[in-house]
């Protein structure tokens, strides 16, 4: 065994299905989760024999959008290919995809990364290579049952059912140069393109939905020698649908091919698949077995030309991303870091929020404590109106002001200037507690929280 | 004359006078394929009972006194045939292949929509070379056409059926695909009226595709006056096929008898260099002596990359077959892949290669940039003149079996055809002639969107020739 430390050198593609109202390549609406099978079809989509692909505008217009989010080029013309192969979910026996004009070019992604020993924050970018828009394939069922088996004599056989309501709904691949070298930093940037993508409205990118699927490339590299050494191996890994599963497959492959460098082999060019029940990355196909896709130029779809115009115009159309909004937010409200991260997370917060600080300006009240309240309170959004935070929060900061000394004597002198209540509510009349409590709202110059005053009165007067 | 016999325009004037029914009409054509068809073998589907119902809903319209609805509806009770590439809703289309023996589309290709819609009678769908690969007829999983010329000759492919049926008189037009010749070489060697219009003037959408690049949806006619007629209809943007402009469509009977006086007509020196037959040169001067006597001004003009045509073709073809055709895998419709058969195993293997890892920058991306200089040869014609002429093809028919285990002397009966195809330009084959009795026919090309030039020179030349009246003889 060698002694050698070893670097891990990780890339990433990742697809984002896109939200369009209709499919990549034809009419049919792209919404099929949990649809039934096989009802958002057409001679497009199901490739039948003389159809033809028809470009939706949305999502080219909304792939450029990505790639401006990401800070890419757009080259102003761009166009589509065929990648052959042959799999039962692919309808045409090529996916429309894009080779070497891809939408969108050369781009970044800024990330912030934790360290754990210094406890600060690292910054570090992840550069883009590019972001193309291609087409999904339908999806494969697998059973086991006895339909139509014509193997004899045996009842029960293993089937594959294909569902074409996910062929040709919009794909964005987002592929970034191999520059991650853990498992947190590849998720700290999945966590970033899926709200990038979320503000943008283009896409819900709900890993567990299938909407962001990725693929990461892992290979280790000597640290000695960083700068000289060729990586003569790479392990792409499939099958990964949740955040928890990332860590748990790339940090299985780097132990993998860290044990294997170490009894000097070379670990074998390949896809593996990440197996949850097992625990561990499974070889699926190695090098030799590898597709030769004979990618060729689309000869259906003409190529993509756009005007500078027309890129301003989509530009325009990008609201304040995610990062812009934290620098913000920390500049023009006075928050920490921490506040602003949460409250930026995703937009309909941070719309929340900043409806709430406007309101709330009219009512004294500092946005620090809406902050606080939106963060600390755990405040339900969805049900929870930004005008009725602020009248709760106005309320209780009243009630706040209970302890105040001013409340504290007037509640003192009701009660010397009232005897007969005071002895009434002794003997157990209620509403003698109640016509104390309303006496010390009417001589109190604000809005009093009475629920709160009457408890606190309960106790004084035991 | 009988029925079947009328161009379509007679077939107008007889059904707006009252002269015939379209029932009579179309009745003519089905006993004209019931008596020949079982030899000419044109047909893969006759839908006999379909067409009697059309022809009865048009003579409905028609003693209805539609007069007005005469110029929407220009094939109103018109017997015409697909070839039977064209998708037809709930009528079998086989693309001439046993993989789709018993294949029914769920939908209409936008061009029989469109037919459809102007009042056509659909009598059936006509035998091709399976997959349109051939230029013969012959390679069809559903046995060779005949030429009704001469029943030992090949009519010429792919649009075999189409052509033969209509020389033969069974119905009045027909649709065809020409990817690179497959309209205009049948059309001569059958005395007809062929059309490969520009590319993207006429919707794919819903033909199977050959190779979709050159991939041409056109027609064939008994006249070019007709050729005029079925192009207004077929021409035109479809929302379905990104590859169609939204350029306006002309009215293409318009200038039909403009003439072609003070024209400047080119001739392609390399087409009449090597290979080609002495009497189909003669055939040509003939054409050229005509063409001058009718005032066009002719003009000797350079292709220079015409000799890399069809290698250049024999790379982009294939290619685009072997991805076309990998949607045939038996899994949703059709048989499975054991049914292609050698040619189209041979285009697929061609293909699959020349676009493989390693090769693709050497054939594919190589014959790419040739396919641009054949284009800007074509560009370059077009600065001097007008239009261009040139035999459709090198040799007139052959012997059905002739060619049939060499492939390559098969692929060069294209060597005229394939560069309209590469160049994405017109081109209009009209008859010539004949030689030992065997059809010839030269063809009108012009630059992108100049269909209405085409038929302009193709309705003189044919008005002076008149070798469209000439009929096969078919015996029983
Ligand atoms: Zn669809």
């Amino acid at each position: 065994m060698n002694k050698t430390k070893y670097q891990p050198v990780i890339g990433l593609e990742v697809h984002v299905e896109l939200k369009t109202k209709s499919k990549m390549f034809c009419g049919c609406s792209a919404q099929y989760f949990g649809k039934e099978p096989n009802t958002h079809v057409c001679p497009v989509c199901l490739g039948l024999p003389g159809a033809l692909p028809v470009p939706n505008n949305k999502a080219m217009e909304w792939c450029v959008m990505i790639g401006l989010a990401l800070n890419c080029k757009i080259p102003l013309v761009s166009k589509f290919d065929r990648k052959n192969y042959f799999y039962p979910d692919l309808p045409k026996g090529y996916q429309i995809s894009q080779y070497d004009e891809p939408i969108a070019r050369n781009g970044s992604l800024k990330l912030k990364i934790k360290n754990e020993k210094l406890k600060n924050n690292l910054e570090k970018t992840i550069r883009i290579r590019r972001v193309h828009l291609e087409e999904d394939t339908a999806k494969l069922i697998h059973q086991f049952g006895n339909q139509k088996s014509k193997i004899k004599n045996q009842k029960y056989e293993e089937f594959s059912l294909i569902d074409f309501n996910r062929s040709g709904v919009p794909l964005v691949e987002i592929v970034s140069e191999p520059d991650f070298e853990s498992a947190l930093e590849v998720v700290e940037y999945l966590k970033k393109l899926q709200q990038i993508v979320r503000y943008l409205d283009v896409s819900n990118a709900d890993m567990e939905k299938g909407e962001m699927r990725l693929e990461p490339n892992i290979s280790l590299r000597e640290i000695s020698n960083v700068k000289f050494q060729i990586i003569n191996y790479k392990v792409e890994v499939k099958n990964i649908n949740s955040f928890r599963f990332v860590e748990k497959a790339i940090d299985y492959e780097l132990k993998r091919q860290e044990e294997l460098l170490k009894r000097e082999e070379t670990p074998v060019q390949e896809t593996r698949g990440w197996d949850e029940n097992k625990q561990k990355t499974i070889s699926q196909r190695s090098k030799e077995e590898a597709h030769d896709y004979r990618y060729f130029p689309e000869p259906d779809i003409p190529p993509v030309h756009w005007t500078g115009n027309q890129i301003s115009n989509i530009k325009n159309q990008i609201e304040e991303l995610p990062s812009e909004k934290l620098e913000r937010f920390k500049k023009e409200y006075g928050l920490n870091d921490y506040d602003a991260e949460i409250l930026t997370r995703d937009k309909t917060t941070a719309d929340y929020f900043e409806e709430a600080v406007k309101i709330g300006a009219g009512h004294m009240i500092a946005p620090k404590q809406i902050a606080n309240v939106v963060i600390n309170k755990k405040i339900d959004i969805s049900s929870t109106l930004p005008a009725h935070l602020i009248t709760q929060i106005a309320s209780s900061k009243q009630t706040a002001t209970l302890s105040d000394e001013a409340l504290e004597k007037i509640i003192t002198q009701i009660v010397d200037e009232n005897p007969k209540a005071v002895e009434d509510y002794k003997k157990g009349k209620s509403n003698a507690l109640m016509f104390l409590v309303g006496q010390v709202i009417r001589k109190y110059p604000k809005k009093i929280d009475a629920g709160g005053l009457r408890e606190r009165m309960e106790k004084m007067l035991q | 004359m009988k029925l079947n016999e009328l161009t379509i325009t007679e077939a107008r004037e007889g059904l707006k006078n009252k002269k015939f029914s379209s029932s009579e009409l179309t009745r003519a054509c089905l006993e004209q394929i019931e008596k020949h068809d079982a030899k000419i073998n044109a047909f893969i589907t006759v839908c006999k009972k379909q067409a009697i119902e059309q022809a009865k809903e048009a003579d409905k319209l028609l003693s209805n006194g539609a007069m007005e609805q005469w110029s929407n509806l220009p094939l109103l009770g018109i017997p015409i045939a697909l070839k039977d590439l064209y998708s037809t809703k709930d009528i079998k289309t086989t693309a001439g292949s046993k993989v789709l023996k018993d294949y029914s589309p769920v939908y209409d290709a936008t061009v029989v929509k469109k037919l459809k819609d102007a009042g056509a009678v659909i009598i059936g769908k006509t035998n091709l070379d399976a997959w349109a690969h051939g230029s013969s007829g012959e390679n069809s999983d559903f046995g060779p056409t005949k030429n009704p010329w001469n029943q030992e000759y090949v009519p010429g492919g792919s649009s075999s059926g189409s052509a033969a049926a209509l020389a033969a008189d069974m119905y009045l037009a027909a649709t065809g695909t020409d990817t690179g010749g497959s309209i205009r070489l049948p059309a001569s060697f059958c005395n007809l009226v062929g059309l490969k219009p520009t590319y993207g003037r006429v919707s794919r959408y819903g033909i199977i595709a050959m190779a979709s690049s050159l991939d041409s949806i056109g027609h064939l006619a008994k006249t070019v006056e007709d050729s005029a007629l079925l192009l207004n209809i077929t021409a035109g943007n479809d929302v379905f096929d990104a590859t169609t402009p939204k350029k306006p469509v002309p009215d293409y009977q318009k200038g039909l008898q403009k003439g072609i006086k003070e024209l400047k007509i080119g001739i392609p020196k390399e087409y009449l260099q090597t290979g080609l037959d002495e009497k189909v040169k003669e055939n040509f001067e003939d054409t050229k002596r005509i063409l001058s006597r009718l005032g066009a001004n002719l003009i000797e003009v350079s292709l220079p990359h015409t000799e890399y045509a069809i290698a250049c073709y024999y790379i982009i073809q294939p290619a685009e077959v072997s991805s076309n055709l990998e949607r045939y895998d038996g899994i949703r419709f059709g048989n499975d892949r054991s049914f292609f058969t050698d040619e189209a195993k041979r285009r697929i293997m061609l293909g699959t290669f020349t676009l493989s890892a390693g090769y693709y920058e050497a054939y594919y991306k190589k014959a790419m940039q040739v396919r641009t200089l054949i284009k800007k040869d074509f560009e370059d014609a077009f600065v001097k003149v007008d239009a261009l002429i040139a035999p459709v093809s090198p040799t007139p028919s052959w012997k059905l079996g002739e060619k049939v285990d060499d492939p390559l002397k098969m692929y060069l009966s294209d060597v005229f055809t394939v560069t309209a195809n590469l160049a994405g330009i017109p081109a209009l084959a009209v008859p010539s002639g004949f030689i030992n009795g065997l059809p010839v026919g030269i063809q009108i090309l012009g630059p992108q969107f100049s269909e209405e030039l085409l038929f302009q020179v193709g309705f003189a030349y044919e008005q002076a020739t008149e070798w469209y009246k000439r009929k096969a003889i078919l015996n029983l």
